[in-house]
């Protein structure tokens, strides 16, 4: 669905991403891990076209994606960030229906129609927001605000998510619901979804491949079974870590060793 | 707050607008001279094609003097608050206002410029007061971008800057001025409407009807645009076309409102803030509100500055920054 090839991305002389080559497919959650300042949220924003680059080529849906316009993009790429500034007061629903914009038939003027209502209030209850709709956003406490993002990316329908540490701010509870959210998606719409994450512990549960990147480079690409071993781990993070079997999941657990 | 709808909208502006043309009628019978209301209803019912009893006198008050002092007191108002919401929703923060920008500063330097280098050519002044408005809104957005991108106290840093900047600016061409004209001058920048220039009412009504309506067909953008310009780019708003349309309509607005009464503060400040406070923050309501609103709000604090010491008159912007000093350390405090 979206594909990077040989992507390189430099901010002034500095090179932010090299020669990495990252494939999304439907269904499939990918998780991006590596060390601050790997280069991994500027992949993300490279990946929506919001950076541009210096060379090689990112396709959506077999498209070069600087050809496509900024609303046929966001009809199929969604961006769930950090936390949206909330200077001016706005209720949960306006804040969703902010998804819908992208399919207004004419760019900066209409309103929203019925159809956007019922999507918006679908992933409203979707993401568990119902008693909250009419809130101010300011008024929400973290998690929920988290969720009304993850909300108004769902709104879009695009089948494309872009999620850039979407747990960041999450209690445990709400950090499994959120990625339980993202799992439901690929599974029941064919989405794909590519997670932007420190937590290694949570994509090697949700993931269904994981690449590992640092200085730019994506290092390891495979499945949380293939890239989780306490070699690879050490190289990228330069931390020793344990790799046992999660208890009930079976999958990779990772624990770092910190010796005194 | 319920949610925005298109009848919503409607309702809300068709009752400003009715408001507007009450205060456009009564505020015309209102001042130094009293003119004989039943009469002066007639003649404005019938716009101006019958004198209805007013002597030549009243009739030229009426349609030479007042009318027009106030269908530009509408136009400047509407012309800044439509300024101040979109400056608003586009630098994400309520403070942002033309006047405490420095934007205004800058359409005053243009104006001094096309006065003591083009004083004959009269449409010098719009045109140099809306170049001086977009450079000053430009340098201001450039300062006011950090690393951290552009916070408000930042935001209102670079103001100060640029507004101090053209402030001596303006000192100096003031000296290049002849005595008599420096005291009309010194009124002007403080927002005056008693001296204008009737040759600038009609383009500054074009001017604030086409900017509150541009504005307007950019709000689900701007919508956006408040919450982000990551975020807005993200759901599909063009960001970088939104954000030159509204400088350069909001310098437009500014150019000529200051063009034609000087700097008159804090209504783009006030009034899009009232009309936030009672219509929510849906800039497609909001907007168009605040353009009539803007206008209803200058036309009475103009009527207030011409006749509480009457026959003497106070700059109109002494009254409208009585109102909006307070409510700006407000709303410093809750941003």
């Amino acid at each position: 669905m979206l594909e990077a090839r040989d992507l390189t991305i430099a901010y002034d002389h500095r090179t932010a991403v090299a020669d990495l080559t990252l494939s999304l497919k439907a269904g499939e959650i990918t998780a991006i891990i590596g060390p601050n300042g790997a280069g991994k949220s500027t992949l993300l924003r490279a990946l929506n076209g919001q950076i541009p680059k210096v060379a090689g080529v990112i396709m959506l849906d077999g498209q070069p994606l600087q050809r496509l316009n900024r609303r046929s993009i966001s009809r199929h790429i969604a961006v769930v960030a950090q936390e949206a500034e909330l200077r001016f007061p706005v209720t949960v629903l306006e804040f969703v229906l902010g998804g819908r914009f992208a399919w207004a038939t004419n760019s900066g003027w209409g309103w929203e129609t019925e159809r956007d209502l019922e999507v918006a209030n679908a992933v409203i209850n979707e993401t568990e927001l119902r008693d909250l709709s009419a809130r101010l956003m300011n008024e929400l406490s973290g998690g929920e605000r988290q969720r009304a993002l993850m909300a108004r990316a769902l709104a879009t329908e695009a089948p494309i998510l872009l999620l850039d540490e979407p747990t960041a701010n999450l209690d445990l509870s709400h950090q499994a619901t959120l990625l339980t959210l993202v799992r439901k998606r690929c599974d029941q719409h064919r989405s794909a979804a590519l997670v932007v994450t420190h937590d290694i512990n949570l994509a090697a549960q949700f993931a269904n491949n994981i690449t590992l990147m640092k200085q730019g480079r994506a290092v390891h690409s495979g499945t949380p079974q293939e890239v989780l071993t306490p070699e690879i781990l050490q190289e990228i993070f330069e931390v020793r870590v344990l790799v046992d079997a999660h208890p009930i999941t079976g999958g990779p657990r990772v624990t770092p060793i910190i010796s005194a | 707050m319920n949610r925005v709808t298109l009848r919503k909208t409607l309702i809300s502006c068709a009752l400003l607008g009715a408001v507007l043309l009450l205060a456009i009628v009564s505020m015309s019978l209102l001042g130094s001279e009293r003119l004989p209301a039943r009469a002066s209803l007639c003649a404005l019912a019938s716009l101006g094609s019958s004198a209805c009893g007013l002597t030549q006198d009243q009739f030229d008050i009426l349609f030479q003097i007042r009318l027009p002092r106030i269908l530009l007191a509408a136009a400047v108002g509407g012309s800044l608050a439509t300024a101040g919401a979109g400056y608003q929703a586009l630098l994400r923060n309520p403070l942002a206002e033309p006047y405490l920008l420095g934007i205004s500063n800058g359409a005053a330097v243009g104006t001094m410029i096309s006065l003591v280098f083009f004083g004959a050519i009269e449409w010098t002044r719009p045109l140099l007061a809306f170049s001086g408005a977009f450079a000053a809104t430009f340098a201001v957005y450039r300062l006011a971008r950090g690393r951290a991108g552009a916070t408000p106290e930042r935001l209102i840093l670079a103001g100060v800057i640029v507004t101090t900047f053209l402030s001596s600016v303006i000192v100096f061409v003031t000296t290049l001025m002849d005595a008599t004209r420096i005291r009309s001058f010194t009124f002007w920048l403080l927002g005056d409407l008693s001296g204008s220039s009737k040759a600038l009412l009609p383009v500054a009504i074009t001017i604030t009807i086409l900017g509150a309506l541009t504005l307007t067909l950019h709000a689900r953008s701007l919508n956006l645009l408040m919450l982000g310009e990551r975020d807005a780019f993200d759901l599909g708003v063009e960001v970088g076309r939104v954000r030159m349309v509204v400088f350069l309509v909001a310098s437009l607005l500014v150019g000529s409102s200051v063009a034609a009464s000087g700097s008159v503060g804090y209504v783009g400040l006030v009034v899009p803030h009232l009309a936030r406070l009672s219509l929510g923050s849906d800039n497609r309501i909001s907007i168009p509100a605040a353009a009539l609103g803007g206008a209803l709000f200058v036309i009475v604090a103009d009527t207030v500055a011409r006749t509480i010491i009457a026959p003497r008159e106070l700059p109109v912007g002494a009254i409208t920054a009585l109102i909006g000093a307070p409510l700006f350390i407000y709303l410093l405090k809750r941003v």
